[in-house]
């Protein structure tokens, strides 16, 4: 579904280029909850924004459902979820999910159905006639996933979207995302900076070091895709996340 | 309510101040009336009195201090002989009279509202040039700015002298010299505002693959209000004064800025100083007419402040 071999992304500043990513080998297959994790300036956001087309790799290859990911944003194959809600604030949420669908050239009948679809996927239903302000912060969250999964997307691209929400609604919204990803079938990148919540979500688990971004350790996770949340508390699940923290200390030691 | 107290400080410190600045502006001409009358002043004689400060001059003839209030044209009319002049020639004439200052305020409204129409419509088209192509970018923005160092008294005689030989005459002229002066803020406001979404948001739009079209639309131009309505508080204002000095060179005959240059060709300062106040009072009144529309398009769009 999502193939990188060889990928390199330099970025030119002005003492020297920056390799922000370097020899990047990587598969998403359909299906899949694959979290990037990582420290800050391991490229992890970085990488996400080049699977979805807003930064151009310098080097190897990248592919999305078999096309570049140029044409795959273009044939609107992802959804991309921001750290930031970014809802429009003159529109009440029910017009900020149907944003994507205008611009796609929705019926407007089509438009209404899908809204209301999204809306009760993430639990939002009877909340459209509101406006963002009248939401919470985690609730502003939602509508924005919503917004990405309107039209239907098969892959949903996700950059830090819990990073600024305090950990009770994290726990929450991590819930309710496994619960969606059960319903849906989707295939779900995520880019987070927490261990619990990569073991909690993910499927795969790759960890990411700096200078120069890369990958230094794919994790494939024996957790079963049906997780209440209290299988954090199971010895799996602390294997997992032991070996996540493992591979991120391995990286500071070689700093 | 609590504001009301310094406020009210304020005018009369002011009204005060313009009390005291009366008397040694007018003392001399009000020696000599005095001195044709009949009375005794120190010193006799406007000879004698040319030299002597104005300071001076009050405190020998403190009796005719009254007087300086009341000229028919001093040099410096007393507040309440303005007031005066205001009620008489709005609420004491009929309002298509030719001596109504509402009938004036009309003609040079008329002419402010249509020039910040066309000022408003051509910035904001500038404004998305400028944002949408980077060879307007680069070429429009130093001819705006360039348009507004020359003074407005200099072309404005120009303006209309061309006008004029195309055969355009009457309300368009002043119009547009009402136009050149309140496009600019509307473009630097339309142009920040434009550009105010975040990178975020841009790229929002970009995984939609919207249009250039699309984004103004749906993102830029409800993002640029708050700008929007910031410039048109300075473009309404500055689109009463280009009216006011269109009516200048002109000799027009009717309208605040022909009020103006009537006044000054007859010695009727009361007159001048009636109509400036009343394009004051013209003016506060359009910047919280936009004042109110801004406050109620950006609540209804929960962008208040």
């Amino acid at each position: 579904m999502i193939d990188a071999q060889g990928l390199q992304l330099v970025f030119p500043s002005q003492d020297g280029p920056v390799e922000a990513l370097k020899d990047i080998d990587l598969t998403v297959s359909r299906g899949d909850f694959v979290s990037f994790i990582g420290p800050s300036g391991c490229g992890k956001t970085t990488l996400l924004r080049a699977i979805a087309g807003l930064e151009q790799p310098t080097g190897g290859t990248l592919t999305i459902n078999g096309m570049s990911p140029d044409a795959a944003r273009k044939s609107r194959a992802y959804g991309y979820v921001f750290q930031a809600a970014g809802l429009y604030p003159w529109r009440s949420i029910a017009r900020n999910i149907s944003l994507p669908l205008e611009i796609m050239g929705f019926s407007r009948a089509e438009q209404n159905r899908r809204v209301a679809d999204a809306l009760e996927l993430v639990e939002l239903g009877g909340f459209g006639r509101k406006y963002p302000w009248q939401l919470s912060g985690g609730m502003q969250q939602r509508a924005s996933i919503a917004r990405a999964l309107a039209f239907d997307a098969d892959i949903l691209l996700m950059d830090e979207p819990f990073g600024a929400l305090d950990e009770i609604v994290r726990d929450h919204l991590n819930e309710q995302l496994l619960e969606l990803w059960k319903r849906t079938g989707k295939t779900i990148v995520f880019v987070t900076h927490s261990i619990p919540e990569a073991v909690f979500l993910s499927t795969r688990i790759v960890v990411m070091s700096p200078r120069p971004g890369r990958i230094t350790q794919v994790i494939d996770s024996p957790l079963p895709r049906d997780r209440p949340l209290d299988i954090r508390d199971t010895p799996a699940f602390l294997d997992v996340a032991h070996q996540v923290r493992d591979g991120l200390r391995a990286e500071h030691a070689y700093d | 309510m609590r504001s009301i107290l310094p406020v009210l400080t304020v005018v009369a410190a002011l009204l005060a101040l313009w009390y005291a600045a009366v008397v040694p502006m007018n003392i001399k001409a009000a020696l000599t009336d005095a001195e044709r009358a009949g009375m005794t002043v120190q010193p006799e004689g406007a000879a004698a009195r040319r030299d002597l400060s104005a300071i001076q001059l009050v405190l020998d003839n403190p009796s005719v201090i009254s007087a300086t209030f009341q000229q028919a044209r001093p040099r410096l009319p007393a507040p309440h002989q303005v007031v005066v002049e205001l009620w008489n020639t709005t609420a004491g004439q009929k309002v298509t009279s030719k001596r109504s200052l509402i009938y004036h305020g009309w003609v040079t409204l008329s002419a402010t509202l249509l020039g910040f129409a066309i000022g408003t419509i051509a910035g904001g088209l500038l404004a998305v040039g400028i944002v949408h192509n980077r060879a307007m970018d680069m070429s429009v923005m130093p001819w705006a700015i360039a348009s507004q160092t020359i003074p407005i008294l200099a072309i404005a005689p120009m303006i209309i002298v061309v006008l004029n030989s195309i055969g355009v005459q009457g309300l368009l002229p002043k119009a547009i010299i009402s136009a050149y002066l309140s496009f600019f803020p509307v473009v630097v406001g339309m142009v920040k505002g434009l550009r105010s979404p975040e990178a975020g948001q841009l790229d929002l739009l970009k995984t939609y693959h919207a249009s250039a079209g699309q984004s103004l639309w749906k993102l830029r131009l409800p993002a640029s209000l708050p700008y929007l309505f910031a410039s048109l508080k300075v473009a309404i204002a500055a689109a009463l004064v280009g009216a006011i000095i269109g009516e200048l060179p002109t000799g027009a005959v009717s309208g605040l800025g022909a009020r103006l240059l009537a006044g000054s060709y007859y010695g009727q300062t009361v007159q001048i100083w009636a109509a400036l106040f009343g394009a004051a009072i013209a003016a506060a009144g359009l910047v919280g007419l936009v004042g109110w529309i801004e406050r109620l398009v950006l609540t209804r769009m929960g962008m208040a402040k």
